[in-house]
């Protein structure tokens, strides 16, 4: 069995904006038991002895850790790759110069359009000129930049102001991400997912902005639209790992979602979790395969697709991703793709800022 | 463009790194979202890439160290990394 590349980091769950995109689990209750400075220490520890190279610092909003200087120190000092991927609220100078000064090498800040009015309405407090003076701040001090920006039906017209905008503050790549269902996402769903006409448009703007500018442009489509699957994670529990803010150790953020037995890291060590857990074998591999992916010569190539979206979609996560035009389960996707077509509710829910405690 | 530019000066770029994975035994770039596995040669020729030197004298250094160094593969490797933005190649 290969080692894990990437550790993603979900250090707490605690948001200080509220967009109705987020991926994190609905149930945020059961997360506030977050892991201690030392727990996190010894996690990166077990990563890196696993052979984890990268260290992905996410939430909710990892600022809000006080110790995030700390924890970036340890997994720097480990020899991680570290990677900050923040909202920039609460990344002041001092905060910055610290995580530069702990050896942060990345830092990747989300903006969720390209004008204040639209982008703190989507984020749900008024952030927007924060996040571009975080953006100044993160090159003014030697940072590489990748501008986040996850796409849906109310901003992905604005793809070529989000360009611009990032061509401006200077950012070296730019992630535009359509949304994954999942968490909040799937809860606003039908809310959303965009129009055929919308995507066409986007990808002209990308191909386009590809040709022209220097900065690496990153576009994620949503895979509702594609005829097949995405490789979800490159296979199950094959290359990234991922730990919730209570320790829970599982093969993506989403995959808490599924039925399966838990697996943590206040428990068990991190290489015993990776090889032996029942969570991380449940989908390992090609075996589980069930039709068509079990004779399919793609199963390869997108692992069957993403596992939490079989549960979402079909409430068995074995069966093949319905995204899948070969899934005979694909006729769901395809009501929400011909939905998506036609006018669509306004209304949104979005996340709370914190757990609501039962 | 598989032929560079003789007097370009290949460096890594400014958000990758270049280190050792002993889990793997294996030299790997790392890069804000990938990770790419290494063989030594390939790790030999990036470790040249310092800015400072053009692709015949990272071809030349690299000829005093291994037997054969054919110049266009030494440029394809380069090549293709600069696709993948790990290699920049400023105008000499």
């Amino acid at each position: 069995m290969d080692s894990p590349f990437g550790l993603l980091a979900e250090l707490t769950y605690r948001c200080p904006l509220s967009c109705a995109y987020c991926s994190n689990p609905i149930n945020m209750a059961s997360y506030t038991d977050e892991l201690s400075t030392d727990e996190w220490r010894r996690t990166l520890a077990e990563a890196a002895e696993l052979g984890v190279l990268q260290a992905h610092l996410s939430g909710g909003e990892p600022l809000l850790r006080r110790d995030l200087v700390e924890i970036v120190d340890q997994a720097a000092g480990l020899g991680l790759y570290t990677n900050l991927v923040t909202s920039a609220i609460g990344f002041s100078r001092r905060t910055a110069e610290r995580l530069r000064e702990a050896g942060l090498d990345h830092v990747q800040v989300s903006i969720q359009a390209d004008a204040p009015v639209l982008s703190d309405r989507i984020a749900g407090i008024p952030s927007f000129q924060r996040k571009i003076d975080a953006m100044r701040l993160v090159k003014e001090l030697g940072w590489p930049l990748t501008v986040n920006v996850v796409l849906h039906r109310r901003n992905i017209d604005r793809i070529a102001d989000v360009l611009r905008l990032a061509e401006e503050v200077g950012a070296d790549r730019v992630e535009l991400a359509n949304t994954q269902y999942y968490g909040w996402a799937w809860k606003n769903r039908d809310a959303l997912l965009p129009s055929r006409e919308q995507l066409a448009q986007a990808e002209a703007v990308v191909r386009e902005a590809r040709e022209r500018l220097s900065m690496d442009v990153l576009y994620v489509i949503p895979d509702y639209y594609s005829k097949y699957p995405k490789p979800c994670m490159g296979g199950w529990a094959s290359r990234q790992l991922t730990v919730a803010p209570n320790g829970e150790v599982l093969p993506c953020p989403a995959a808490q979602s599924l039925p399966l037995p838990k697996a943590s890291i206040r428990e068990q060590e991190l290489a015993e979790i990776w090889t032996d857990s029942p969570v991380m074998n449940a989908f390992r591999g090609t075996d589980w395969m069930p039709d068509p992916c079990r004779s399919c010569d793609r199963q390869e190539l997108d692992f069957g697709g993403c596992r939490c979206q079989a549960f979402q979609l079909t409430g068995d996560a074995s069966r093949t991703d319905p995204v899948c035009h070969l899934s005979g389960d694909h006729e769901v996707v395809a009501a929400a793709v011909a939905a998506a077509q036609q006018p669509v509710s306004l209304q949104l829910t979005p996340r709370p800022h914190r757990p609501q405690q039962a | 463009m598989n032929s560079l530019e003789v007097s370009t000066r290949p460096r890594l770029a400014r958000h990758v790194r270049l280190t050792y994975s002993v889990a793997r035994k294996r030299p790997v770039l790392l890069l804000p979202e990938t990770v790419v596995v290494l063989n030594e040669t390939g790790a030999a020729i990036l470790k040249l890439c310092d800015g400072q030197r053009t692709v015949p004298e990272i071809v030349a250094e690299l000829r005093a160290r291994y037997r054969e160094v054919p110049t266009d593969e030494v440029q394809r490797f380069l090549a293709g990394l600069a696709a993948r933005r790990c290699v920049e190649l400023p105008d000499g």
